[in-house]
């Protein structure tokens, strides 16, 4: 079964959800390492994306991808609004006019929307940001898509490594953004990022299945 | 109008960082528009993107326009207001000390230089000044060196090259501060000419506010100023009429 325009909007609204939900989650994580804005700006990004969808549903899966990213971009300050709106900007050029979105579509707007981000952030799997979400994310994503599962089967796998590679972050230094600054002191906690990343990825494939 | 000059954005993350970054580099520099972008709508810390677009497309008209930032999320902020643009040829970020490098690059773009030219200045001013030799240039004018003696008054200089040398003891209360120095810059970046202040082992290139700046050179210091080139009598005499007029303090 295909994805079309209203499902992937369906889809944004369960991250939005899943944003507002963790909000104070995000915040705390950000505030042990960071200027504890994620959170708050993130939720404020989603529900800006909320309402824009409100407003009229776009036709194609990849134009409700890119109201959210134009939106995200203008809504969200500090670095996560480039990088998400980044992230969804290059899924919906990659994208194009396809009226819906079947696994292999999936996998290559995910493939698409990392490597925006690593473009935009110039961050590597490693230096814990959400590239350590993403990265694995992806890799999942398109082995699921290869053993033949559908768009939900290539979402969960994305959204499940996802979740690990938040986890992974942990141990981690970080190597950019304002938790860098604090070097060594910013191990022992997830990356609020790669946390938002998983987040999200996991509200996208809950609401998909 | 500045529609001959490249202009700058000061894109932070704070309105009045970036605002107070603007006046600091306009003082220096006025007749290039330099446009802070900082903060998000509410007045919080953060950068936001309409406003850094908006900065952006304004500033990029004409010559086109230089743009600095603070930290990373300004820079990708920064990179996608650009990428917005129809000719995102026409603005050049830079990765530059916000503070020294808005001042580089708006004396810069003062004395007309182009959008790679002002970049570049913005750039270098992180650099710390020229040592002329490897002896020891640490005690600045103390040591007051070798040729101490003669006043002032040009003399032609050594080689075949057109050159011309001065020495000038500083009068007027702040030395080469920044806005002296900043005069001192302008007065002589139309010229064809290579032109050096020195005070004692350290050298400076006297295009550069902060390397001039950074020669700490204080009130009854004597500096000596040298040119090579097809102007160097002219960017000499400059620099000699500016320091009599105590920089129009």
């Amino acid at each position: 079964m295909g994805c079309n325009a209203e499902r992937v909007a369906e889809v944004l609204r369960a991250g939005g959800a899943t944003v507002a939900e963790h909000k104070a989650e995000l915040i705390d994580l950000d505030r042990a390492i960071g200027d504890a804005d994620h959170g708050e700006n993130l939720d404020r990004g989603f529900a800006a994306v909320l309402a824009a969808l409100d407003g009229g549903l776009p036709e194609t899966p990849g134009a409700v991808l890119k109201v959210a990213a134009t939106t995200l971009i203008s809504k969200v300050g500090g670095a996560a609004g480039p990088l998400y709106g980044t992230a969804f900007l290059r899924a919906a050029t990659t994208l194009g006019d396809a009226s819906e979105l079947d696994a292999a579509a999936v996998a290559t707007g995910l493939r698409a929307a990392l490597d925006g981000v690593v473009a935009r952030g110039k961050a590597e799997v490693g230096d814990a940001t959400m590239v350590d979400a993403l990265a694995p994310a992806v890799e999942a994503a398109e082995r699921a898509q290869a053993d033949g599962g559908d768009p939900a089967a290539v979402l969960a796998a994305a959204a499940g490594a996802a979740k690990e590679g938040a986890d992974s972050t942990v141990p981690l230094t970080a190597r950019k953004g304002r938790a860098s600054y604090l070097g060594e002191r910013s191990v022992g906690h997830a990356d609020p990022g790669a946390t938002s990343t998983a987040l999200v990825l996991g509200a996208f494939a809950e609401a998909a299945r | 109008m500045s529609g001959e000059l490249v202009g700058l954005v000061v894109v932070s993350h704070s309105g009045r960082l970036a605002d107070g970054v603007a006046e600091v580099a306009a003082q220096m520099a006025p007749d290039v528009t330099v446009t802070p972008a900082g903060g998000l709508p509410d007045g919080g810390v953060g950068t936001d993107f309409e406003a850094v677009l908006a900065a952006v497309t304004e500033a990029a008209t004409g010559a086109g326009a230089v743009v600095l930032y603070d930290l990373g999320s300004a820079q990708m902020t920064a990179e996608m207001a650009v990428e917005s643009l129809p000719e995102p040829d026409a603005a050049v970020i830079v990765d530059a000390p916000l503070v020294e490098g808005a001042i580089a690059a708006a004396v810069s773009a003062q004395g007309g230089g182009d959008r790679s030219a002002v970049a570049d200045a913005a750039r270098a001013a992180a650099g710390r000044p020229e040592v002329a030799d490897t002896a020891d240039a640490a005690g600045s004018g103390a040591a007051a060196s070798s040729g101490a003696a003669a006043d002032s008054g040009a003399a032609a200089a050594s080689d075949g090259a057109a050159g011309a040398r001065a020495e000038i003891t500083l009068a007027n209360e702040v030395g080469l501060h920044a806005r002296p120095a900043a005069l001192l810059a302008r007065s002589i970046a139309d010229l064809d000419a290579d032109v050096r202040v020195s005070l004692g082992a350290t050298d400076a290139d006297a295009k550069s506010v902060f390397s001039l700046m950074s020669l700490t050179a204080r009130k009854g210091d004597t500096v000596v100023v040298t040119a090579t080139g097809a102007q160097a009598e002219d960017a000499v005499a400059r620099v000699t009429a500016l320091a009599e007029r105590n920089f129009d303090e």
